[in-house]
């Protein structure tokens, strides 16, 4: 434990922190951590079969194709929200606060908007979706990056301050949006209103190409630097200590972040809680905090979650789109528990 | 607030209201008469502190800082503040002449004095525009005095029905009603609303007694998490139901809906923003703490009950009339807070007013913005509400524990 970490009348895991204190006692302590990886792959592979073969064996020429571009935005967005989540929780050093949490998705919906708004729809939807993206990633980066210097710059707040503070933000940029909704034309809207919930139907082809582009390189780059996130993951003054450039990293894990939410959120819309889920349970089952194992770790579990709902939520109860608010009412609810745990560990 | 501040105040939580009965060392010292409306005298110049910060909403006091201001501030004598009302009761009452001039159907103000309207402008006028300002001022003041009251009763500045569940749980009543009873009369189903928003309130209640760590921001927290969780089953219901869109037109606040026959119900809320002027000290008295209330002679379970109680009603009958008005109980009475502290009877008519007035302007804006047709004030509110939030929250730097 740190010692600037031991604060006045609180415990120090109470506002959330990772530390090395929290040893985590999931079901798999005591297994290798490698194995652990090996199983969720397992799974991971069987759900992604299931999902593509389920009710499907006597047309499955016709229907592959089909399901194959959803399946693959699945992947796409589990891996992307999974990683985001995990580095942004190393960068800011705790378990609570994700991007989604922070308003970073909101933000990018009201970066759609009002794109269509000063741009208007025939500018928007001549661009190449490429392009598109491209300009609205950009402007995320430059917004988001302001955003997070505005709240963590200056003086230290308290976590939970910091929380409430993202979560009223994400309201803004939602109300923001819907503002500008109201006042663009009906039909303009149009271009706008389905690409703003969550929904996993069939993406744009090239979008899908530079989002899984996109992800894979962020995803090797994290790779490579994943020992200097474990070294991150102790500190700002155990970092410096130990030779880590900590405020170049910590830029470069936050833009990543921005660029993995842009991606997600452009694929499917804004899932406020998915990442808070996938990143709370890869501490659990990961049984250590190295990022070699914590990182696919969650990334596997958001294939799985997220695969496996989609199924399960399809073939068993013959719901499609209501993946996100099952997803939004458990995620609702562990959070909840975080913060009544708070105190207590 | 601070439930670090003073340690040592070992009380098993078991009312409802969170954090410690800290005993606020400013208030011990003072005269507390509570039933002949005698403000509450005080060491620190008649400021009612409550537990959960400062004078002047400061949800971030330090928990170093002493808990009297400092210097002991002189009150304003009641000419200047009968003065200041009726400056602010003519504000408002500008405003809402102003919308009853703004709309698709134009009537001018010359028209009305010199008594030639048409039949269809005297239409419009009597049955559409008239109780839509009606209801705006009804709705404004009655949320805004409401979520006053709830910051005094669950002792957090940050609390209101839409950050404490008690609006989504409203929602989550009416489209259930609206499921298994679609014939019941409006009235009907306003009821199960209340009795949704007051179980919604209670389960709250219940969640921050749980709680151990319990900083200002916590609370707010918890209460919009749960409030996403109601949302979500609420979500869930509809889409099975087909009435995903129904659900955000009702939980979007929009008055374009309200004409006679409809607004009527709002008078409801009227008679609890009445009622709550009536029982102000009672609910000054229970935000300094269970035994506190206790030993003064009152009940604090009663006062607890009456309070809820008024805050259900009035949020479920606005949310079955116009929609969600996010935050609108919170920044009205944090900022006349921060004007003139927590004395409940002085501060409560300008809460009821700047309630109006904030939410005539922002419906003003609604109907202008886009002309002829409207944007719904939920959005307009809510653009505004939550900047004033950001604002409220990031006002000072601080640790806020």
């Amino acid at each position: 434990m740190p010692a600037e970490t031991v604060r006045t009348g609180a415990a120090p895991a109470a506002d959330g922190r990772r530390s090395a204190d929290d040893a985590p006692a999931g079901p798999a302590a005591g297994t290798h951590p490698g194995r652990v990886v090996a199983v969720l792959a397992v799974a991971a592979v069987a759900v992604l079969i299931l999902f593509l073969t389920l009710g499907a064996l006597d047309a499955l020429d016709l229907i592959l194709p089909l399901r194959a571009g959803r399946v693959a935005a699945m992947v796409v967005v589990g891996v992307a929200i999974a990683v985001s989540t995990v580095l942004f929780q190393t960068v800011t050093e705790n378990r609570i606060l994700t991007p989604a949490i922070m308003g970073f998705d909101s933000l990018y919906a009201l970066i759609q908007t009002a794109a269509v708004f000063f741009l208007g729809a025939t500018t928007v939807n001549g661009l190449a979706p490429t392009g598109r993206f491209a300009v609205e990633v950009a402007a995320m980066l430059v917004f988001s990056t302001a955003l997070f210097r505005w709240i963590f710059g200056g003086p230290r707040r308290s976590l939970h301050l910091v929380v409430l503070v993202g979560i009223v933000f994400g309201v803004l940029f939602r109300s923001l949006a819907t503002f500008l909704q109201r006042v663009i034309d009906p039909n303009e809207y149009l271009t706008v209103a389905d690409r703003l919930f969550a929904s996993f139907s069939a993406p744009d082809p090239t979008l899908l190409l530079v989002c899984t582009a996109v992800v894979a390189l962020v995803c090797a780059w994290a790779w490579t630097r994943r020992r200097d996130l474990d070294v991150l993951a102790l500190g700002r003054a155990h970092a410096v200590a130990l030779g880590v450039d900590h405020r170049r990293l910590t830029m470069a894990v936050l833009l990543v972040s921005a660029l993995l939410v842009s991606v997600s959120t452009a694929l499917v819309g804004p899932i406020t809680f998915f990442g808070l889920l996938v990143a709370n349970l890869a501490y659990q089952v990961a049984g250590t905090h190295r990022h070699a194992y914590v990182l696919p770790v969650a990334a596997l579990l958001a294939v799985i979650t997220l695969v496996g709902g989609q199924a399960v939520l399809e073939h068993v109860f013959g719901l499609d789109t209501v993946l996100s608010v099952v997803i939004e009412f458990l995620g609702g609810l562990v959070f909840i528990v975080l913060l009544v745990r708070g105190g207590t560990r | 607030m601070t439930a670090t501040a003073h340690p040592g105040t070992g009380r098993a939580v078991d009312g409802p209201a969170p954090g410690p009965a800290t005993p606020a060392p400013a208030v011990a010292g003072g005269l507390v008469r509570p039933a002949d409306g005698d403000p509450v005298r005080r060491s620190d110049g008649g400021r009612v502190r409550l537990a959960d910060g400062g004078p002047a909403g400061s949800a971030h006091g330090s928990s170093t800082r002493p808990a009297d201001g400092g210097q002991p501030q002189p009150r304003p004598s009641r000419l200047r503040l009968r003065l200041g009302l009726l400056a602010a009761t003519a504000g408002v009452a500008v405003l809402a002449g102003v919308s009853l001039f703004v709309g698709a159907t134009e009537v001018s103000v010359g028209d009305v004095l010199a008594g030639d309207l048409t039949a269809a402008q005297a239409q419009t006028l009597v049955s559409s525009r008239v109780p839509r300002t009606l209801s705006i001022l009804l709705a404004g003041s009655a949320i805004a005095i409401v979520g006053l009251v709830m910051q005094l009763l669950v002792r957090n500045k940050f609390v209101e029905p839409s950050t404490a569940g008690t609006t989504e749980s409203a929602g989550l009543g009416l489209l259930v009603v609206t499921l298994v009873a679609p014939a019941l009369p409006l009235v009907g189903k306003m009821a199960v609303a209340t009795v949704f928003a007051l179980a919604g309130t209670m389960l709250f209640l219940a969640i921050l007694r749980r709680i151990q760590l319990r900083s200002v921001v916590v609370v707010p927290l918890v209460g919009m998490m749960l409030a996403g969780v109601i949302g979500s089953v609420s979500t869930f219901l509809a889409y099975r139901n087909d009435m995903l869109h129904t659900l955000s037109t009702w939980m979007t606040g929009d008055f374009s809906g309200v004409i006679r026959g409809r607004y009527e119900l709002l008078w409801i809320v009227g008679g609890c923003a009445v009622v709550a002027y009536l029982a102000a000290n009672r609910f000054t008295v229970a935000g300094l703490g269970e035994e506190l209330t206790t030993n003064l002679g009152l009940s604090y379970r009663a006062v607890m009950a009456l309070g809820l109680s008024i805050v259900a009603v009035t949020s479920a009958v606005v949310v079955v009339v116009v929609g969600g008005l996010p935050f609108l109980g919170l920044v009205v009475p944090n900022i006349v807070s921060l004007a003139m502290g927590d004395y409940l009877r002085r501060s409560l008519p300008w809460v009821a007013l700047l309630g109006a007035g904030f939410v005539l302007a922002c419906d003003i804006v609604g109907r202008t913005v886009i002309h002829p047709a409207e944007v719904p004030i939920g959005v307009v509110v809510g653009v505004v509400g939550s900047a004033v939030f950001l604002y409220l929250l990031l006002r000072r730097p601080s640790g806020a524990r």
